[in-house]
């Protein structure tokens, strides 16, 4: 019997990888916020694209938190190709496993992000707290929802943002800083694990005056509720999210489908990919590809980038914001526990 | 009626009194007991059907007609034909062991068969991912062979295995004690074989407790959610079980669509309540003794 | 499961001289060594799995982690609110088996049926459900919160009214089979000696009922403490108010800690091994003492 069982596992497990011959499976681990996203895209990709060998080509998805899918991969998620919130998930997966080479950020165009967003604000119907600008979050009496910038990939560039702002506010005060980021998120009502969380928090639950989201996040919430629940606020300054995308080559190649992930993150670069991105309320690379009713949602907004002195890119950033005892933690714990 | 009758009859009362409540403690812890009850239990239960149909019927049809609801669905249903009978074979394997002979060290066996019961899920989960992860020694060898454990069905059979492990033999174990051994001691010594024994004797006694213990098994192998959220993977239409779906649906912003599949799971929860009811109702002599441990 | 899974012992004493028993039935050798290899397979190996992760951390690192100030406020809560809604439900719990044994009323039966229910739905459902409830924008959440100004939803108090919602069931079966068999004749005794009926009560009924009352809470207490699917949704998860430690064990390993992960999973299943183990004396205790199991 328990032969039977162990093989009867071994069945399935089997069954579970493998595809029938005439399709090439893709496996693509992503975050929350991009499942309409890949819905259509993948429609798109699958439509057309065929093997050299004829082959057609089916999409699964996984999504979840970018730390969660990375961590995932790491143990063994057999993903071709990973597209996440965060450049440092994917330099995890790059370093602890080998299955991603360390320069993938220069291999494909734009730094290897086909799609950027930022980061604003979502507020309930007639603005009652005034809220305009970061200043307004970190006063007292407001609530803020935000996710967790230790578990979300997401969160952290809402806390960045914050951070770049504050920085100019204070002239690089970096005391001053850190001590304006800690008041907003001592605000925070709720601190989600994930982006998606945060969002349920906000609009279905009603708790919390602000929602500090991605911009695709904040269109989506507005587009689905039809009666005007939600207004959207651009702050002064934010920050440009360059959610980054990869093959994961040490997968790909068990089933020799390097090619075909490859291409298909390639497509996501062509006009087709970018006009979908657009559709999908992510800032597309390419802007001339995308329907201009689309791009008419984009508020011009002075953008900070990752690589910006500052914070110096992701590795260092990591480093000093989000690493255990980093900024994060010693600007949110013992504040909020005297 | 003559006046020793009278005093008889007001003592008799009396004393009823003394050993029940007056009508209106009794009325009032009626009433709490059904408020906390509504409150608690069927509140919750009624949400599930309020929302499930609060955009209507159109939207609860199509989320439950959706792909990845029917493959989430498929899943549940594979998992838990394996988990169940997986489980039921341990659990009548172990009852007839304990409640059958007298040996050393009974009580701490099942202790240990009592132990998934007190370990959380997320524990449960996360102790196969540090068997089967790549930091492990098994997961490199097996990934080698081209087995997937983890963030494949095995994982979710395995932790879903763990999660429900003392169920049955919980039922049977305490059952098969009372019953005792000699309708089976009878049976072999006129000359009836182990196995011929065990299914004509020993299983119609002990059957409504095992359909019983079956019952609660599936409930629960069907509804995990935090083991089985930590070794999933989240591969829709592969590996997201109906709980995981919910959580997807519930956090995509689609909550209508959360609660037609919750309504399904909640449905579920409804039946297995109504076949135990019953089963306690006609054959309360044969499960007497699941009340009793 | 229904009722509470805990070690009944055969009535007859096993002679200490041998291992086991002699007896006529066949089977001994392979339903317990089934039960040892599956148990073995599915249990001992992943938790001692785990163990080993643990120990390879060494005992500074490991008390690092246990004794970091985020890990201890999840710990605190997780028992705390366990602890807060155990009490509670201990009360409630044996009002309805009161209830439940003692009186007659219309719908008995159905709430007999109903108290199982966080049995049989899905911890994922009751979170949904919980949290819809709760919100503050939630039937009950809002008259909470306006009428009495108490905020359950996304609190530390929505992890309490989630793990009452998951041990209520607990305490009202380990009670109710006691209850039932209490012998109504000590109460009139009582009675006709003169106590009142609340002495008879206090004085009384509740000393026999008291080691499955103990027994339940802790079963409710032991649930409640390793308790995910159903608190994830209702509560906050803010670190120091609301975050759990089952929950905080899912983000140690999302941000790749395995350590943490681990060492936080090994104090858990500490607890649960000493649960377990202070259930089984509690109920060789209520055996010895009371006669009843």
């Amino acid at each position: 019997m328990h032969r039977r069982m162990i093989g009867a596992l071994v069945a399935l497990s089997l069954g579970a990888c493998g595809a029938s011959s005439n399709e090439v499976t893709l496996l693509n681990a992503s975050f929350d916020p991009t499942g309409d996203l890949y819905e259509e895209f993948n429609a798109a990709f699958s439509a057309n694209y065929r093997t050299p060998d004829g082959k057609r080509v089916s999409i699964g998805m996984s999504h979840a938190g970018s730390g969660k899918q990375s961590r995932s991969v790491i143990d063994g998620l057999p993903a071709d190709v990973v597209t996440l919130a965060l450049e440092n998930d994917i330099d995890q997966i790059a370093r602890r496993t080998g299955k991603i080479p360390e320069n993938w950020r220069t291999l494909l165009p734009a730094n290897s992000s086909p799609y950027t967003s930022t980061i604003v604000f979502l507020v309930r119907k007639g603005n009652p707290k005034a809220i305009r600008d970061w200043d307004d979050l970190a006063r007292t009496g407001v609530s803020v929802i935000t996710p967790n910038p230790k578990t979300s990939g997401g969160a952290r560039w809402n806390y960045l943002a914050a951070w770049a702002y504050a920085d100019r506010r204070f002239g690089g005060d970096e005391a001053r800083t850190a001590q304006f980021v800690g008041a907003i998120y001592r605000n925070a009502a709720k601190l989600d694990s994930g982006a998606r969380g945060s969002t349920t928090t906000f609009s279905k639950q009603g708790t919390g005056d602000v929602l500090i989201t991605w911009e695709n996040e904040a269109y989506h919430l507005l587009i689905e509720s039809s009666h005007g629940e939600f207004e959207l606020v651009y702050p002064s300054m934010s920050i440009k999210a360059e959610p980054p995308v990869a093959v994961v080559p040490g997968n790909a190649d068990r089933h020799n489908a390097r090619k075909v992930a490859e291409d298909y993150l390639l497509h996501l670069y062509s006009p087709e990919g970018q006009r979908i991105i657009a559709r999908n309320y992510f800032r597309p690379t390419d802007p001339t590809a995308a329907d201009p009713e689309d791009l008419k949602r984009f508020h011009p907004v002075e953008m900070v980038s990752i690589d910006d002195p500052l914070f110096g890119g992701w590795t260092a950033a990591q480093k000093k914001h989000f690493d255990a005892n980093g900024l994060f933690d010693r600007i949110y714990q013992p504040a909020s526990k005297p | 009626m003559t006046e020793a009758e009278k005093a008889a009859t007001a003592q008799q009362r009396r004393q009823k009194q003394a050993i029940g409540e007056g009508p209106i403690t009794r009325g009032v812890l009626i009433a709490l007991a059904l408020a906390f009850l509504g409150v608690m239990l069927i509140a919750p239960l009624l949400v599930v059907f309020i929302e499930a149909f609060g955009r209507g019927v159109g939207v609860f049809f199509e989320a439950l007609t959706s792909p990845h609801t029917l493959s989430a669905l498929q899943l549940t249903l594979l998992v838990a034909a394996i988990a169940v009978p997986a489980n039921l074979v341990f659990g009548v394997a172990a009852a007839w062991a304990i409640a059958k002979f007298d040996f050393k060290g009974k009580a701490f066996l099942l202790t240990l068969i009592d132990l998934p019961f007190a370990v959380s899920p997320v524990v449960s989960g996360l102790i196969f991912v540090l068997l089967f992860g790549a930091n492990s020694a098994l997961g490199p060898l097996l990934d080698s062979y081209g087995v997937k454990i983890l963030f494949a069905v095995p994982g979710i059979v395995l932790a879903t295995i763990f999660i429900t492990f003392p169920f049955i033999a919980r039922e049977l174990i305490p059952l098969m004690q009372q019953q005792g051994s000699s309708e089976e001691e009878a049976a072999i010594s006129l000359g009836a074989g182990g196995w011929r024994t065990f299914f004509l004797v020993t299983l119609p006694n002990v059957k409504w407790g095992l359909l019983y213990g079956v019952l609660l098994c599936n409930a629960r192998a069907m509804g995990e959610f935090g083991a089985v959220s930590v070794v999933s993977g989240h591969i829709r239409g592969q590996t997201n079980t109906l709980p995981l779906h919910i959580e997807i649906l519930y956090h995509d912003n689609k909550a209508a669509a959360a609660f037609a599949v919750a309504s399904l799971l909640a449905l579920l929860a409804l039946v297995t309540l109504a076949v135990k009811s019953i089963l306690e109702a006609r054959f309360a002599g044969s499960l007497a003794a699941q009340r009793r441990h | 499961m229904s009722a509470p899974a805990i070690t009944a012992q055969p009535c007859g004493k096993p002679p200490r001289a041998k291992w086991r028993r002699r007896s006529v039935l066949p089977g001994f050798g392979l339903s317990l060594g089934y039960t040892l290899v599956y148990l073995s397979l599915i249990v001992l190996l992943p938790l001692a799995g785990l163990a080993i992760s643990s120990a390879s951390l060494g005992w500074n690192e490991f008390w690092a982690i246990a004794f970091d100030p985020r890990v201890s406020a999840a710990l605190q809560l997780s028992f705390g609110a366990a602890m807060l809604a155990a009490i509670v439900n201990t009360v409630f719990g044996v009002l309805i088996a009161w209830v439940l044994v003692r009186y007659r009323f219309p719908g008995r039966r159905w709430l007999d049926a109903a108290v199982d229910l966080p049995f049989a739905l899905p911890t994922a459902v009751a979170g949904i459900a919980l949290a819809t409830l709760y919100a503050p924008n939630g039937v009950f959440g809002a008259f909470l919160e306006n009428v009495l100004g108490v905020k359950v939803g996304f609190s530390a108090l929505g992890v309490v009214f989630a793990l009452m919602f998951v041990g209520l069931p607990f305490v009202v079966r380990t009670v109710q089979p006691v209850l039932e068999e209490i012998d109504r004749e000590t109460e009139e005794v009582s009675a006709t000696l003169g106590a009142g009926r609340f002495r008879t009560v206090t004085r009384v009924i509740l000393p026999a009922m008291f080691p499955a009352i103990l027994t339940g809470f802790a079963l409710s207490f032991a649930r409640g403490v390793g308790e995910y699917g159903s608190v994830i949704f209702i509560a906050n998860n803010l670190p120091f108010e609301s975050e759990i430690a089952p929950l905080l064990i899912v983000i140690k390993l999302d941000e790749h800690n395995y350590a943490g992960a681990t060492a936080i999973a090994t104090i858990m299943l500490v607890i649960a091994f000493v649960m377990l183990f202070v259930i089984n004396l509690l109920q060789a205790w209520s055996r010895k003492w009371f006669g009843h199991d």
